[in-house]
């Protein structure tokens, strides 16, 4: 048991290190990366072009009807078929920002519909053009609406990083198999990992919380 | 400012077409508007005096037409008008709606001046020198850093007009700017409405106030089934209508039991 709560204890800090250093980074830069792929594709799909709007479609369609695990696997060792090779944490970001992407397109979209028609009516008549009324008048508005989805699509996203583990990338869950192999302790180290997990989790929730409470001013009543 | 020669020609709409679909809202309407006029657009429910008012903002663009303002923007639909075009419109009239439609996330003050301030550019001493002085205005001095939800519909719909009026537009358009408010509120909007006719502002009102209509417009245009009707001075039209349509409208408004 003294020897559980060392290992515990010594584990500790190497996979924290790894989720500060990999897990949150990916996540976060894929997650901003992802949010701006999102808003194009939603404004695609509200464009009123039908050949925007398709192309938006069919991409929000093959994020969404793919597994994440398999869009890994096709851009890092699938790519290098075609001769493109292309190195863990790239293939990583690529894969999480596309996927965040598809996902938060339909949140933004339906955000930015939530506002009412009269606020862009309103944005027009005080002499804005479509494109300042929308960041100016409309989007501050879908914000408030769209944080609640787009806080659980980070969560999720923060957990899925777990996955870069199977295309070799260095994030917590891969430190926590590294150290496995050479204890085979592996409930204490999953489980650990797990707990960190949860931890960071729960952060983030809070985090949504005191930004809910800042934006609630916006929403019109 | 509108304030000017009374008897100048400022807006001249002239056979505006509009349909929704198969529903043609609007067949041929003609008005013109004199400087220092206020016209009133009065007409049954589904008359298209809302969608005709919406055109004159660039919000609604008609199927054909003219809106000439006197010294421009002139502007002429037709089939594949581009809806950008019509925004120059805007440079000469501003708006305000049923719903307000106040920016939320906006203080009052921002409200007011995010057009002046952002759109037009004008300098920001000057601008915040108008705001608080038609702030203090309508009653609403005190408000200023309130946020709309704060706000009772009768506040919102003055801080409405503020909004509208921080455009310095010549043409005032208001879209029936108390059908949306409890009945106690409705007194204390057309009060500014009435002053700023007085002060001679150019506006054109579609309402369902007819008392107020008589009160405060100089011409009032009777529209129905997308057609003006009956056009004349506010005394005539309200008082001894000649159209029998306009005759059974304003007994059905005047007399409801």
């Amino acid at each position: 048991m003294d020897s559980n709560w060392q290992l515990f204890l010594d584990s500790l800090w190497p996979l924290a290190q790894a989720a500060i250093t990999a897990s949150i980074p990916l996540a976060v830069i894929s997650f901003a990366i992802g949010l701006a792929v999102a808003l194009l594709m939603a404004l695609m799909r509200i464009s009123g072009s039908r050949v925007l709007s398709s192309i938006a479609r069919v991409y929000i369609s093959i994020i969404r009807g793919t597994p994440l695990l398999v869009q890994l696997f096709v851009i890092f060792y699938g790519m290098p078929s075609l001769g493109l090779t292309i190195d863990p944490w790239p293939s990583a970001i690529i894969v999480f920002s596309l996927n965040t992407g598809g996902y938060c397109a339909e949140i933004l979209r339906a955000a930015i519909l939530s506002v009412p028609a009269g606020q862009w009516e309103a944005g027009y008549t005080v002499g804005m053009s479509r494109t300042r009324t929308l960041y100016r008048i409309i989007l501050p508005q879908a914000a408030r609406v769209a944080v609640p989805p787009l806080s659980n699509s980070f969560i999720s996203l923060v957990k899925d990083t777990s996955l870069a583990s199977i295309i070799l990338v260095g994030e917590m869950f891969r430190k926590a198999q590294e150290i496995t192999a050479v204890t085979f302790e592996f409930m204490l180290l999953y489980c650990t990992a797990a707990g960190i997990y949860w931890v960071i989790c729960l952060l983030l929730s809070a985090l949504q919380n005191s930004l809910e409470g800042r934006l609630e001013k916006y929403v019109a009543k | 400012m509108s304030p000017s020669n009374p008897a100048a020609s400022l807006l001249a709409v002239a056979g505006l077409h509009k349909s929704f679909g198969a529903n043609q809202v609007l067949k041929g309407i003609d008005f013109t508007v004199h400087a220092g006029e206020v016209v009133a657009l009065i007409g049954p429910s589904g008359s298209g005096k809302t969608t005709a008012l919406r055109c004159l903002n660039g919000l609604e663009i008609p199927d054909a037409g003219t809106v000439a303002f006197a010294g421009g923007p002139e502007v002429s639909f037709s089939a594949g008008f581009k809806p950008k075009k019509a925004q120059i419109l805007r440079q000469r009239s501003a708006m305000v709606f049923q719903g307000h439609h106040l920016f939320p996330h906006l203080s009052v003050l921002q409200n007011v001046t995010v057009g002046p301030l952002e759109v037009q550019k004008r300098p920001r001493a000057e601008v915040m020198e108008q705001a608080t002085a038609l702030l203090a205005r309508v009653g609403l001095a005190d408000k200023a850093q309130a946020y709309p939800n704060s706000l009772s519909g009768g506040q919102q719909q003055r801080v409405g007009i503020v909004r509208a009026l921080m455009l310095k537009p010549d043409l005032l358009l208001f879209d029936e700017p108390t059908s949306a408010l409890d009945p106690e509120l409705v007194g204390e909007v057309l009060v500014v409405i009435k002053e700023l006719a007085q002060e001679g502002w150019s506006m054109v009102l579609v309402t369902h106030e007819l008392a107020f209509a008589r009160d405060v417009a100089d011409t009032v245009v009777f529209m129905d089934g997308g057609v003006v009707v009956e056009t004349g001075p506010a005394s005539q039209v309200l008082a001894a209508p000649q159209n029998p349509r306009t005759q059974a409208f304003v007994q059905r408004l005047l007399h409801p039991f």
